[in-house]
């Protein structure tokens, strides 16, 4: 994934890619196509337990842990907010709690996707940001505890 | 001659959405086209100025001051009692009591009336296409009272199954509490008869104004229910202001809701002497500056005459069902043969969020979701719909421009 990259340099690359686009319609299309590239995710993960609940669509997040690094996975029911599934993962995927617990995120604001982290209720997106770093959080924990 | 007099019976579209500033404004760089007006309605300027010219003129607490102020503003508030008795047909003001809307009405009537009168076994009947509103309040009391709350089944077509409804009834139905129009799917249910069978048991019936208030001719004493609740913000008016209606001997012989100022007319350490209806259940300083805004809402409906605007809503409705029905793939949820202005519809492989999402993109504002009526996405085995709801100012223009975004969209998305 971003192995190479530190998150700050792949939220730097993302607005660099939406500038490239001078409508709206451009950047959704190009988010739709990112969410029907994402792998699904598969059907034994998509339990209650990881299912992060939205007002209209749902989204299933699961989270493993490898040399000291967090690797998620996603999908959703919509293809819009998998698509910006698909960035959360782009960024945050491969790096360490520290990192993901402190990542800003302002990639978000600065492509024009704010709207979807609102407190509308109208997705799991901004539910799903909490996970991730929650589940950071629960790896930071843990291999603090048992080192 | 003639030719005149036809033109009088349409409504001058244009002249009309000339009043509502917020429909020339621009989203996403294109022309805003609003049609989530189930939701709430876009507010034209006599009621902004309304507003604007109660805060600017005469803003004062109401009935308790002596001055020019209070006076004037007393007289506005309740001058708006009067608007609303004559929007719904109240047999009397005092009947009019004001609430934050809808809801805080029926949770009113749940928290005096049910607790009064619902006790052990009895049953409440409500139906499957319900608002949340008006199945929660109904939910806590049950379980308060231990009391059991029945539904009423619908038909694939979004109909009630009134056969059903009448096999439900019996001698413990102690109320009905029925939606008058359904926000998710525009029936229209057949409140008269509803009401009818229920007083032949003996239960009271609450009908929910929300929807239908705007589009339909509301005659609580033609219509015999014994409460009526809506909203002025789906009128046109302002938010935070709504009606609960009820028959005068219900409401004088129920508890009071809330206590504080204005519900009162004598206090001691000892005791409170309660004041008359409506100000029994109106504790503390009212919404004063929405509610008068109200009125200048009400009039404006009123003066432009609902059945012109349900007439070319039908119009707005008939044309939208019919470039719908064209579109492969998407399904209309909600085929009542009585309807208003609403239509419900979800496409085959495609979230509605996701259409909402990219019809927002061409400036059209829809709702998509459970529209707070998750039961009847249930019965529909659906997560959700988009909806489309017409008011007056909307166009046959604005729901090709919806088709076509339509098109485009799920084009994008499959």
């Amino acid at each position: 994934m971003s192995e190479n990259k530190t998150i700050q340099e792949t939220e730097k690359e993302i607005v660099e890619e939406f500038s490239l686009f001078d409508s709206w319609d451009d950047k959704y299309e190009y988010i739709i196509d990112l969410g029907k590239k994402l792998p699904p995710l598969e059907n034994e993960f998509k339990k209650d337990e990881n299912r992060v609940r939205g007002c209209q669509s749902t989204v299933w997040l699961v989270a493993d842990h490898k040399n000291g690094k967090v690797f998620y996975k996603a999908e959703s029911d919509a293809v819009i907010v998998k698509g910006l599934i698909s960035l959360l993962i782009r960024v945050l995927s491969g790096h360490t709690p520290d990192e993901i617990i402190n990542a800003k995120l302002d990639f978000i604001q600065q492509i024009g996707m704010t709207t979807h982290l609102a407190q509308t209720r109208s997705n799991g997106l901004l539910a799903m940001v909490k996970q991730m770093k929650n589940y950071a959080l629960a790896y930071k924990i843990k291999s603090s505890t048992s080192a | 001659m003639i030719k005149s007099v036809a033109i009088q019976n349409e409504l001058d579209v244009n002249a009309i959405r000339r009043q509502f500033p917020v429909l020339s404004r621009k989203v996403k760089g294109k022309p805003l086209i609003y049609f989530d007006n189930a939701a709430t309605a876009q507010k034209p300027q006599v009621v902004i100025d309304a507003l604007v010219n109660y805060y600017t003129g005469y803003n004062a607490n109401i009935h308790r001051g002596i001055h020019t102020l209070a006076e004037e503003a007393t007289a506005a508030y309740e001058a708006t009692r009067d608007a609303v008795t004559g929007f719904i047909n109240a047999s009397t003001r005092e009947e009019v009591i004001f609430t934050r809307g809808t809801t805080e009405g029926i949770n009113l009537v749940a928290y005096t009336w049910g607790r009064q009168n619902v006790k052990a076994g009895d049953e409440i009947i409500i139906s499957t296409i319900e608002h949340h509103s008006n199945i929660v309040p109904w939910q806590i009391l049950c379980e308060e009272k231990k009391a059991v709350l029945k539904v009423i089944p619908v038909s694939d077509s979004g109909e009630l199954l009134m056969g059903e409804y009448e096999k439900l009834l019996n001698e413990k139905t102690k109320l009905v509490s029925i939606v008058h129009v359904s926000n998710a799917l525009g029936t229209v249910n057949p409140v008269k008869q509803i009401i009818e069978l229920a007083h032949k048991k003996g239960a009271v019936v609450f009908v929910d104004g929300a929807q239908s208030s705007v589009h339909l001719d509301i005659d609580v004493q033609d219509m015999d229910c014994d409460f009526f609740a809506f909203s002025s913000h789906k009128v046109y008016g302002p938010t935070g202001i709504g009606v609960l209606w009820g028959k005068k001997n219900l409401l004088e012989t129920m508890p009071v809701f809330q206590g504080g100022g204005e519900m009162i007319k004598e206090v001691t350490f000892q005791g409170t002497i309660f004041n008359d209806l409506p100000y029994k259940y109106e504790a503390g300083t009212p919404n004063i500056a929405d509610t008068i805004a109200f009125k200048a809402a009400l009039d404006f409906v009123s003066e432009i005459g609902k059945e012109k605007i349900r007439k070319h809503e039908d119009e707005l409705l008939a044309h939208a069902t019919m470039q719908l029905e064209q579109i492969p793939g998407l399904t209309i949820i909600g085929r009542a043969k009585e309807k208003t202005s609403l239509v419900s519809f979800i496409v085959d492989k495609v979230h509605p969020q996701d259409l909402g999402i990219l019809l927002d993109n061409r400036g059209i504002a829809v709702r998509t979701g459970h529209h707070c009526a998750q039961p009847c996405m249930i019965r529909f085995d659906i997560p959700g719909t988009v909806r489309a709801s017409f008011a007056m100012y909307n166009t046959r223009e604005e729901i090709d421009e919806l088709i076509t975004g339509l098109k485009k969209a799920i084009k994008t998305l499959s």
